[in-house]
């Protein structure tokens, strides 16, 4: 089986998100584990350059690690959990349980995916490029997916308002 | 070539992992933070499987979800401020007065 | 094709109403002082708007905004109900949220926006529509949960709700991904046209089944229903009304929109899957209700009950189990709404008087609200000839159509369980002496409510037939 350069950063890239995923979730510092997505969202951004969604691999950078996860940061700076007491993450049989169902559900999935018989597409390299431009994107969004578009800003209008409303100091 | 399979295959051992975070982690931000690992790993999924089909639906929805993801965490984030405010704490097990 | 269609924009006429009020509340909230009054008004208004609009476009049949949208009978009938659900509540909130000192233009407007993301959900056929649909009204109740700020239940109800949501939405968001990589599309309409392609492969099963599941938690089924409790108990009580049954009611529009209208599963291993769903919410919510003190969380365990119920049309799978969940939700909004401000009305300051207990003697202190009380409590016992009666005689009778006898059966036997919860509390206000009294004097305004509610609680039982015409789809 020869390398390509191709597979070599799949597998890189893949073996990079599984790990930082696992370091999220065992991390005790919020700190740690909001810099340990950042780092599965900069890999996840490189997977999506292997799948040619350029656009998407931009807006998941500035999007995801640039905006949401500098807020994550920002509220847990402005509640000081640095230094909270260490909460007691007891190992507890409902736990076990919880992992164990978990592991049944991925094993499920994995079957599904890989030895279900279901034949997957193979990628047309052109057309892949395509749709994954700036442009085709744009011209997308405002065309055939006009409607959730716009159903999108009232969704942020909405949080915009929830926010507010749940975390304003002092109301009227 | 990579094959569409190792893709999924990646994005349901991730979406497993945000799963298992979930359950398992007591502080309500780490819980929230899982949940965007489990986000994210759908968006790994939508994007290959719209590069796979060549149709542009699955990025236009990787789309939406970032602006739901953005949302949420502008709620979430903020109903987490509204019980520290009140609680002085995020772990989800002192959250008594009502059973978990 | 991807034209744009001013027409397009009539056929959603009460969904932009809805928006536009929306919108002027906000701006309203930042040029007045005291913006709480009018924003009522203002609200009323727009909601009174969108449900004439609703009425002129009736069953308009013509698929908008490049095919993810249709109002249609469906659509229709679903947007009427929530507009008539979300004008009651609020009716019935005004003098709740005054009295706990929460009366905020802000509530108005996340109710609003709450009614439009679950017309999306009745009216998508599209899962792009049908997910922003969801979110954009599970953001909004996320939010009114915990509008009572200052309340350490209402913040933890908030934030329960919240986690337990958000991470539902990730397998709703992983069964959509599913189902659009099997079938290349995610407009519902195709879907559906091709079903037969599709239906034995198996990661379109694995989508099913976790699109099943997503939903599945918001309409409360068991097991997926542990959050209701909690989250009811907690939440403003007038929040709680509003959230078991406007939202109850658009989770099961988007279950049928995916569950009836696109896929056919009716007597396969699905559908058994629904059935077993239906089955134990119906067991676990009757006899959970039974050992609960506290009415709202009565009412909860309830309302999972009647998920079961309402299930029960979708594993049936046919034609009378769509128009019998429809008729079931139209009756259940009213009765519930109903029977929760009536809760909220004796309720008092800091959680204070929910127990059974408090409502000993009412039919002595407020003969009007016992009596009316005691026609939501009968309704949803399913006495006839109430509402709830006819609700689950729909329900029951497709599924026997549909060779599920044993499930009916159970929901009659379940049901008979759920008299004896319902009429613990009839029996507390007129045959027990105690102390129960109201917060406040309910105004003019609030008695007209609730009594209307009650009075179309029996019409519909009088006149079924009525609602399941329009449901159908004629007049």
């Amino acid at each position: 089986m020869i390398m390509t350069f191709e597979t070599v950063l799949f597998y890189f890239l893949a073996a990079a998100s599984i790990a930082s995923a696992v370091m999220v979730i065992t991390r005790r510092s919020p700190v740690m584990s909001v810099l340990f997505l950042i780092v599965n969202f900069f890999s996840l951004a490189g997977l999506y350059l292997t799948l040619h969604a350029q656009f998407i691999a931009v807006i998941q950078i500035i999007v995801y690690a640039g905006a949401i996860m500098v807020l994550f940061l920002f509220v847990i700076m402005l509640l000081n959990l640095g230094d909270e007491q260490r909460l007691a993450e007891r190992i507890s049989y409902k736990k076990m349980i919880a992992v164990g169902l978990s592991f049944a559900v991925l094993m499920e999935v994995l079957y599904v995916v890989a030895y279900s018989g279901t034949e997957f597409p193979t990628k047309n390299l052109e057309r892949a490029v395509e749709i994954g431009t700036v442009e085709y994107i744009g011209r997308e969004l405002f065309t055939t997916f006009l409607f959730p578009f716009e159903i999108t800003s009232i969704l942020l209008l909405a949080a915009i308002i929830g926010a507010v409303v749940m975390a304003k100091k002092k109301i009227d | 070539m990579i094959e569409l399979e190792s893709y999924l295959l990646l994005s349901a051992i991730t979406f497993v992992i945000g799963v298992i975070g979930v359950l398992t982690r007591r502080n309500a931000i780490i819980v929230f933070m899982s949940i965007e690992l489990m986000l994210n790993s759908v968006n790994l999924t939508l994007v290959a499987f719209s590069a796979f089909l060549g149709d542009p639906t699955g990025q236009m929805l990787v789309f939406f979800v970032m602006t739901v993801a953005a949302a949420e965490a502008a709620v979430g984030l903020a109903i987490i401020i509204a019980l520290f405010r009140n609680k002085q704490t995020l772990n989800i097990d002192e959250i008594n007065i009502l059973k978990w | 094709m991807n034209k744009f269609n001013v027409l397009d924009l009539w056929y959603s006429s009460p969904l932009v109403t809805l928006v536009v009020t929306g919108l002027v509340l906000l701006v309203l909230e930042g040029f007045r002082r005291k913006s709480q009054r009018m924003a009522f008004g203002v609200s009323a208004a727009g909601i009174i708007i969108a449900i004439g609009l609703t009425i002129v476009t009736y069953g308009e049949n013509q698929p908008a905004f490049n095919n993810t949208f249709l109002q249609g009978t469906f659509g229709s009938f679903f947007s009427f109900v929530f507009l008539a659900a979300g004008l009651l509540s609020l009716i019935l909130s005004r003098e709740y949220l005054e009295r706990l000192n929460i009366h905020r233009t802000e509530y108005y407007a996340l109710v609003i926006f709450a009614i439009v993301g679950m017309m999306l959900m009745a009216s998508a056929i599209d899962l792009v529509v049908l997910f922003l649909g969801v979110e954009l009204m599970s953001l909004c109740l996320y939010v009114l949960a915990g509008f009572m700020r200052t309340r350490v239940t209402s913040n933890e109800s908030a934030l329960k709700y919240f986690l337990l949501g958000a991470f539902v939405t990730g397998f709703l968001l992983y069964g959509i991904a599913l189902l659009y990589g099997t079938t290349g599309t995610t407009n519902l309409v195709t879907i559906g046209k091709n079903f037969e392609a599709y239906s034995g492969n198996a990661v379109f099963l694995l989508g099913v089944g976790m699109v099943m599941m997503g939903l599945s938690f918001k309409i409360a089924a068991a097991p997926f229903h542990l959050w209701a409790p909690d989250v009811y108990e907690g939440a403003p009580t007038s929040v709680t009304g509003f959230m078991s049954t406007a939202a109850k009611a658009a989770a099961f529009a988007a279950f049928i929109t995916v569950f009836l209208r696109t896929f056919e599963f009716a007597g396969t291993k699905v559908s058994e899957i629904l059935a077993i769903l239906a089955a134990v919410s119906m067991m676990i919510g009757n006899i959970a209700a039974i050992a609960q003190n506290n009415v709202k969380r009565m009412l909860a365990y309830s309302s999972v009950a009647h998920a079961g119920y309402m299930l029960t049309g979708i594993a049936a799978g046919n034609e009378e189990g769509q128009i019998g969940i429809m008729f079931y939700l139209a009756a259940y909004v009213f009765m519930n709404l109903g029977a929760f401000s009536i809760v909220s009305l004796v309720e008092g300051q800091n959680d204070t008087r929910l127990s059974f207990d408090d409502y000993s003697g009412l039919s002595k202190q407020q003969p009007l609200l016992a009596a009316l009380m005691s026609v939501f409590m009968f309704s949803l016992a399913g006495i006839p000839p109430l509402a709830g009666f006819f609700g689950k005689y729909y329900v029951f009778l497709a599924a026997v159509k549909a060779d599920l006898t044993w499930l009916a059966i159970l929901g009659v036997l379940t049901s008979l369980i759920s008299v004896y919860y319902y009429l613990r509390l009839v029996v507390l206000m007129y045959f027990r002496d105690g102390e129960a009294q109201v917060a406040a004097k309910p105004s003019l305004g609030t008695i007209v409510a609730i009594s209307l509610a009650a009075f179309l609680v029996l019409q519909l039982g009088l006149y079924p037939s009525l609602v399941v015409n329009i449901a159908r789809g004629g007049f």
